[in-house]
């Protein structure tokens, strides 16, 4: 079968094509245009619904709570509308405020280092596994983060309260119980088991990218195990030790339910403040419960540029 | 792939296997393993025993699973529930995909905003996106006060909404993933043949790309399903979901009653979690 050229096939329209350029050069613009126009309104019809969506119930709701950080909470919980920063300044300058902050950020970021040491271990011994084992292991790891975190964080309970597994079992071995539920202890035990899924997945992509020559090269060159891990496999796997850890500190910085599941409550956390102050308390502070949600997004967007300015550093 | 190659090139890393260092690493693993599934295996034992307290093994019963399908209230909160999830992941599905065709097949202005966007809510902490929307709809409950004079409560629909919002993220995510893989030649050849963009779309692009879809339908579903923190703060009085009502009998005590319905719920998400694993596989 042959192919035809254009000016073969159809050398009429061409030589009346050579006639009137502009005429052709016209045609050709339109057609081109009304291509971009049908582009432009697939386009339009494809992204803006969700676009819209999105713009209304996520990014608009945010811009107020913006808003109410910057406004005055009346004596029932009503909100005045006249502008302060009051609510800020209160956050950094009264002790409660304060303590909950440094409170949250300091277990998270020792949920974030126990994930990491527990979690480059298994991630480790996952990437050696031949591929069907690894898939396997992975998927294992998946399910928990799947399933729910509440009912999760629950079944802790049955295990620490004072009448549950550990506690019966030393009793019946002769040892005196030990508090164990609503202590910071639980929590601490509760952040991780809720969190290290978000820790290994990420490591597990670093790790399994990373060329396990290089470790081989190091030891030839006459680095020692130890140094050949923390001078070339922990820097070329460092995004996936960033990512997880980002992923690790995120949520534990917002939550609540743990420290209320199996810390009894007892110290207030970030997450608890904030819950508090929308719901639960008499009268309610929305304006400062705002300005303290605000305030996690910042600490949260400051990570998350970490986090990118380390990721393009590796890239280069 | 590359990794298995590097394996086979390297018979120290094969032999550090049988060394100290490879010893302790499975015995590690095997140590986690055990600490991410002996509390739902406890979980799922103690739904099944006749103590009370559902915290000692004192013999074998089914009593709190039959109680609990009597417990009107639970079983209004799991139909709300699954309300819930199906209109949102349903709503969720549909704008997620679209918006992931416009994603991955134009490049159009302002098309990083759009990107992070769409990412934002899979990032943003829980509790911040959920008093965000909890000020917002009591805003807008406000205004319609002051303009119609009709009062608004928060209900199941509030919960639909914020959840599409949030769902709809992690469905672009998947669906982009299954539209980067799809070989466009497919809708060119298509189009070639005859076939105007609307058949193209429903003929050849949509059948091939429906696993990644369905994976994406049934982690929002999912998703949903568990969510609480969303749940506790936009639900109104008298519209329960399942979440919030084992959360607040959970903060009482603990009972067999409640050992029984979490082990339903999480026998749900790992059959959701298998099946979109199982889609994406075949992929």
């Amino acid at each position: 079968m042959r192919l035809y050229w254009p000016s073969e096939q159809g050398s009429a329209a061409s030589s009346s094509c050579k006639r009137t350029k502009e005429e052709c050069r016209l045609a050709f613009d339109l057609i081109e245009r009304t291509r971009v126009q049908r582009d432009r309104r697939n386009l339009m019809a494809l992204l803006l619904p969700g676009l819209l969506w999105l713009l209304l119930f996520f990014a608009l709701p945010l811009l107020i709570i913006l808003l109410y950080s910057f406004i005055v909470s009346g004596p029932r919980g009503n909100l005045i509308w006249q502008a302060t920063v009051g609510n800020y300044t209160d956050l950094f300058t009264r002790a409660i405020y304060l303590n909950a902050y440094l409170r949250s950020i300091w277990i998270s970021l020792l949920t974030t280092l126990i994930c990491l040491l527990l979690g480059y271990p298994l991630a480790l011994f996952i990437v050696r596994q031949p591929p069907h084992v690894r898939t396997l292991l992975l998927f294992l790891v998946l399910i928990p983060f799947w399933t729910n975190f509440l009912v999760r964080i629950y079944a802790w309970q049955i295990i620490l309260a004072n009448n549950g597994l550990i506690n019966s079992s030393l009793r019946a071995l002769g040892f005196a119980p030990i508090q164990l539920l609503n202590t910071e202890g639980a929590t601490l035990i509760g952040l991780v088991y809720g969190d290290l899924p978000f820790m290994v997945l990420p490591l597990y992509a670093a790790i399994d990218r990373f060329d396990f020559t290089l470790m081989e090269a190091a030891a030839d060159l006459g680095a020692s195990r130890r140094q050949a891990f923390l001078r070339v496999m922990v820097p070329l796997t460092m995004p996936g030790i960033v990512a997880g850890s980002v992923l690790v500190f995120i949520p534990t910085l917002g939550q609540f339910v743990v420290s209320e599941l199996l810390g009894g409550a007892k110290v207030d956390y970030l997450g608890n403040l904030i819950q508090r102050l929308f719901l639960r308390s008499n009268p309610p502070n929305w304006p400062l419960g705002s300005a303290m949600a605000i305030v996690m997004m910042l600490l949260l967007l400051a990570f998350i540029l970490w986090y990118f300015r380390i990721s393009r550093e590796e890239d280069r | 792939m590359s990794q298995t190659a590097n394996r086979v090139t390297t018979p120290a890393i094969e032999r550090g296997r049988l060394t100290w260092s490879g010893v302790s690493l499975s015995l590690h693993a095997v140590l986690i393993y055990l600490f991410l599934y002996l509390p739902i295996l406890v979980l799922i034992i103690f739904s099944f025993t006749r103590d009370a307290f559902g915290v000692r093994w004192t013999g074998f019963t089914l009593d709190w699973y039959v109680r609990l399908f009597n417990d009107e209230r639970l079983m209004g909160a799991s139909v709300n529930t699954l309300l819930v999830a199906s209109v949102s992941t349903l709503v969720s599905t549909i704008l997620g995909t679209l918006m992931a065709m416009a994603m991955e097949r134009y490049q159009f202005r302002g098309r990083e905003g759009v990107e992070a966007l769409i990412y934002l809510p899979v990032v943003v902490p829980e509790i911040v996106m959920a008093v965000a929307l909890l000020a917002f709809s009591a805003l807008v409950f406000d205004l319609i006060n002051a303009l119609t004079g009709q009062v608004l409560r928060r209900n199941l629909t509030t919960v639909t909404i914020a959840h599409i919002a949030f769902n709809m993220s992690f469905v672009v995510v998947v669906v982009r993933t299954s539209l980067r893989h799809f070989d466009r030649r497919l809708e060119e050849a298509a189009a070639d043949l005859g076939a105007d963009s609307w058949q193209t779309f429903w003929r050849v692009t949509f059948p091939l790309i429906l696993p990644g879809i369905i994976g994406g339908a049934l982690m929002a579903f999912t998703l949903s399903l568990d969510d609480f923190v969303i749940s506790l703060f936009l639900s109104g009085p008298g519209t329960s979901l399942l979440p919030v009502e084992v959360y607040s009998r959970v903060r009482r005590a603990i009972t067999p009653e409640i050992n029984a319905i979490s082990t339903l719920m999480l026998l749900l998400s790992i059959t959701l979690v298998l099946l979109s694993q199982l889609l994406q596989r075949r992929r």
